[in-house]
């Protein structure tokens, strides 16, 4: 069985995206210096408030919902008062990141490393956190969470891009990504995919396993050649594409009316559709995921309040509620005792969770850790995914 | 009191004092004798607000598009350059993409007018005055809906299985360019409507009597008195229609399936990609295109008759 681990990498990149720190600490004269690896050493006083940047979803006080609110009792226990703002794109949240408004920030790993990088979170002393002993192994200090062994946040909860078809149309279950590539012309115009350069990543793990020539290791370091090979692979695909989604609902009504049969998804997806005539499986070449991560900002207003929201969001009544409100699995053991879903979405199966690779920014410095090749950065990867729509 | 006032000053002064000079008694002579300083006063609050709105976020627009953007720190490098621009003229995806939304802009524009036509023409020339209120009041009311309620509503018409399917017998268009084009031309449809028959109000029904009195056919009439009186309306219509659809980047997100315009590719720059310049450069794309049909508009001269 061809397995791949997300995890080889993780040093090599570590060791990348602390060199390209470097090099950003050396390049701005930041007159504050000091807060990016200096850890608190314990937590002091509340502050009386904290700001959180999050995916929508993640900070819910009842104004939503009036039955989801984890965030009131956080309030009463601590006495801080939180202040919240989402964003849509982790592009959105890297900026608003720059305004030093906020305290923490719940980030994928498509933003969290260049928050590290450009100094905007501090490095998180997670022996102050009582419940991070709980969570998962296999969410602590990965490439996308920590820098050089330092960690620079707690895990928050995951989720993999699966491979959703229609049982009507598949009389058995797909079990490569094949269906939505070089067999796409089989459901032609009904083939659905993830409308976000990022999504060139799952065609890399395609290649991958089907062309190993190519020498592709890490779906996100992509040199010239190897981003070239994943643009022909999508632009083949676009071809048959029936519509691409960004909006998870846009995808859930497809599914239903059968606009679409086979694409990439998310678990809620899949538990949102109502017709019942649709699976998910992972494929055998592995897929793309997300992993995020609540980071605490390096010039935090309130990082005792901050840390007492890190530790919050981690015990398991409250990581349950947030991780079953967005629909991904949850960092803890514990926390599955609050949820009852916790088995479709796979939470603590490792062997699930490492054939995951979880979004990371694509930069020039390889992540992969090749140094005789420049790697393609994100902003080439959004030309080249403006380019593959056409 | 004011008469007394006036007749008493008579005895109490000597002469008839002239109005005192006061600085607003001034002011009002001046304005009085300069016509155009007048103009100037009454329309510089308004021009001041015009200006901020449009002419500034304009140029904003077209400076932002002289930079460039660092693609690791994602901020704004305000170096001076043309590298945004030459790409978006040059680069073979803007040029498919920018003919694409021409050719979309231009359909649901032809659409419009062959529809809006007819309707107008009944509405201001052959219904009661009754029925020509209500008509006003149905051609107005898709307005009164949300954008996007009108557009997912054409998203479960379009559906598999939806209803364009069991009409037209399992043969609707799907998701895609003539579903964004049937879209569009729904949602502006009373944009098109209401000038035309506005315009067509205006045509007097004694001209038409005249024309058919002369012999003319009612083909002839309509060509000879009714199109041209018509045409700076039409025109009006259009460019409603085509700035609109020029635009317009959620109802291709909804019904246009995996198609993309130029309304899109600012979408993405600016929201996935970060890169405010270069979508700023892509915006320039429509601006020019309604420069150049304003341009040919104006030459037909039917500017001058709106």
């Amino acid at each position: 069985m061809h397995r791949i681990t997300a995890r080889q990498p993780a040093l090599l990149a570590g060791l990348a995206i602390a060199s390209v720190a470097l090099l950003t600490a050396c390049g701005t004269s930041s007159p504050s210096g000091g807060g990016e690896t200096s850890a608190a050493t314990e937590i002091g006083e509340g502050e009386g408030s904290v700001s959180i940047l999050a995916w929508p979803g993640y900070v819910e006080d009842g104004t939503n919902d009036p039955e989801v609110d984890w965030v009131s009792d956080f309030e009463t226990q601590t006495g801080c008062t939180v202040t919240s703002k989402t964003y849509g794109t982790s592009d959105e949240a890297f900026s608003l990141m720059k305004t030093g408004d906020y305290d923490v920030v719940a980030a994928s790993g498509d933003l969290s490393l260049r928050l590290v990088a450009a100094g905007d979170v501090a490095a998180v002393n997670t022996d102050l956190l009582e419940n991070y002993d709980a969570i998962y192994d296999f969410l602590k200090m990965q490439s996308w969470n920590s820098v050089d062994g330092v960690s620079y946040g707690i895990p928050h909860g995951y989720g993999a891009n699966l491979l959703m078809y229609n049982t009507d149309e598949f009389e058995t279950a797909p079990t490569s990504w094949d269906v939505v590539f070089d067999k796409a012309s089989e459901n032609k115009g009904k083939v659905t995919a993830y409308d976000s350069p990022i999504y060139i990543a799952d065609a890399a793990v395609y290649l991958m396993a089907h062309e190993p020539d190519l020498g592709i290791t890490n779906p996100y370091a992509l040199d010239e050649t190897q981003l070239a090979a994943a643009v022909d692979l999508l632009k083949a695909q676009r071809e048959n594409i029936g519509e691409y989604w960004s909006d998870y609902l846009k995808e859930v009504s497809a599914f239903e009316t059968g606009d679409s049969v086979v694409g990439t998804t998310w678990q809620v997806i899949q538990n949102s559709v109502t017709t019942g005539n649709t699976e998910v499986v992972l494929p055998e070449e592995g897929t793309t995921g997300w992993s995020d991560t609540w980071m605490v900002a390096s010039e935090a207003k309130s990082p005792n309040c901050a840390y007492e929201w890190l530790d919050y969001i981690a015990s398991p009544e409250a990581n349950a509620a947030a991780t079953a409100y967005f629909g991904e699995a949850p960092s803890s053991d514990a926390a599955c005792e609050f949820r009852d879903d916790c088995e479709s979405y796979h939470a603590g199966d490792e062997d699930y969770a490492s054939q995951i690779w979880y979004w990371s920014t694509p930069i020039a410095e390889c992540l992969d850790g090749r140094t005789d090749v420049e790697c393609t950065d994100y902003s080439a990867w959004t030309t080249a995914w403006s380019e593959i729509k056409g | 009191m004011v008469g007394d006032q006036g007749l008493v000053s008579v005895t109490e002064r000597d002469v008839v004092a002239p109005p005192r000079a006061t600085a607003a008694r001034r002011i009002s002579t001046f304005l009085s004798s300069h016509a155009r300083a007048r103009l100037a006063l009454l329309l510089s609050a308004p021009l001041a607000w015009l200006v901020l709105v449009y002419i500034v976020a304009l140029a904003a627009l077209l400076i932002t598009a002289l930079w460039t953007v660092d693609s690791f720190t994602g901020e704004i490098t305000q170096t001076w350059n043309l590298d945004n621009i030459i790409e978006v003229v040059t680069g073979s995806l803007y040029q498919a993409v920018t003919l694409r939304t021409i050719g979309v802009a231009l359909l649901v524009t032809v659409v419009d007018i062959v529809i809006a036509l007819p309707i107008a023409f009944f509405m201001a020339k052959v219904a009661s005055p009754r029925l020509q209120r209500i008509l006003v009041i149905a051609v107005l009311m898709p307005l009164w809906a949300s954008y996007l309620v009108k557009a997912y509503a054409w998203r479960s018409v379009l559906a598999e299985g939806g209803l364009a399917d069991s009409v037209s017998g399992g043969n609707s268009p799907g998701y895609g360019l003539p579903a964004t084009i049937v879209t569009l031309a729904y949602l502006w449809l009373p944009y098109v409507i209401l000038p035309i028959y506005a315009g067509l109000e205006r045509v007097p029904n004694s001209l038409l009597e005249a024309s058919s009195d002369l012999g003319a056919s009612t083909g002839r009439t309509l060509r000879l008195i009714v199109l041209p009186m018509l045409w700076p309306a039409i025109i009006a219509g259009s460019i409603f229609s085509f700035s609109l659809s020029l635009g317009d980047y959620i109802t291709v997100n909804i019904v246009g399936g995996a198609n993309q315009l130029l309304g899109n590719l600012v979408y993405t720059n600016v929201g996935a990609a970060n890169n405010l310049p270069l979508a700023a450069a892509i915006a320039l794309i429509p601006i020019a295109i309604m420069v150049v049909y304003l341009g040919v508009v104006r030459r037909t001269g039917a500017l001058e008759n709106l």
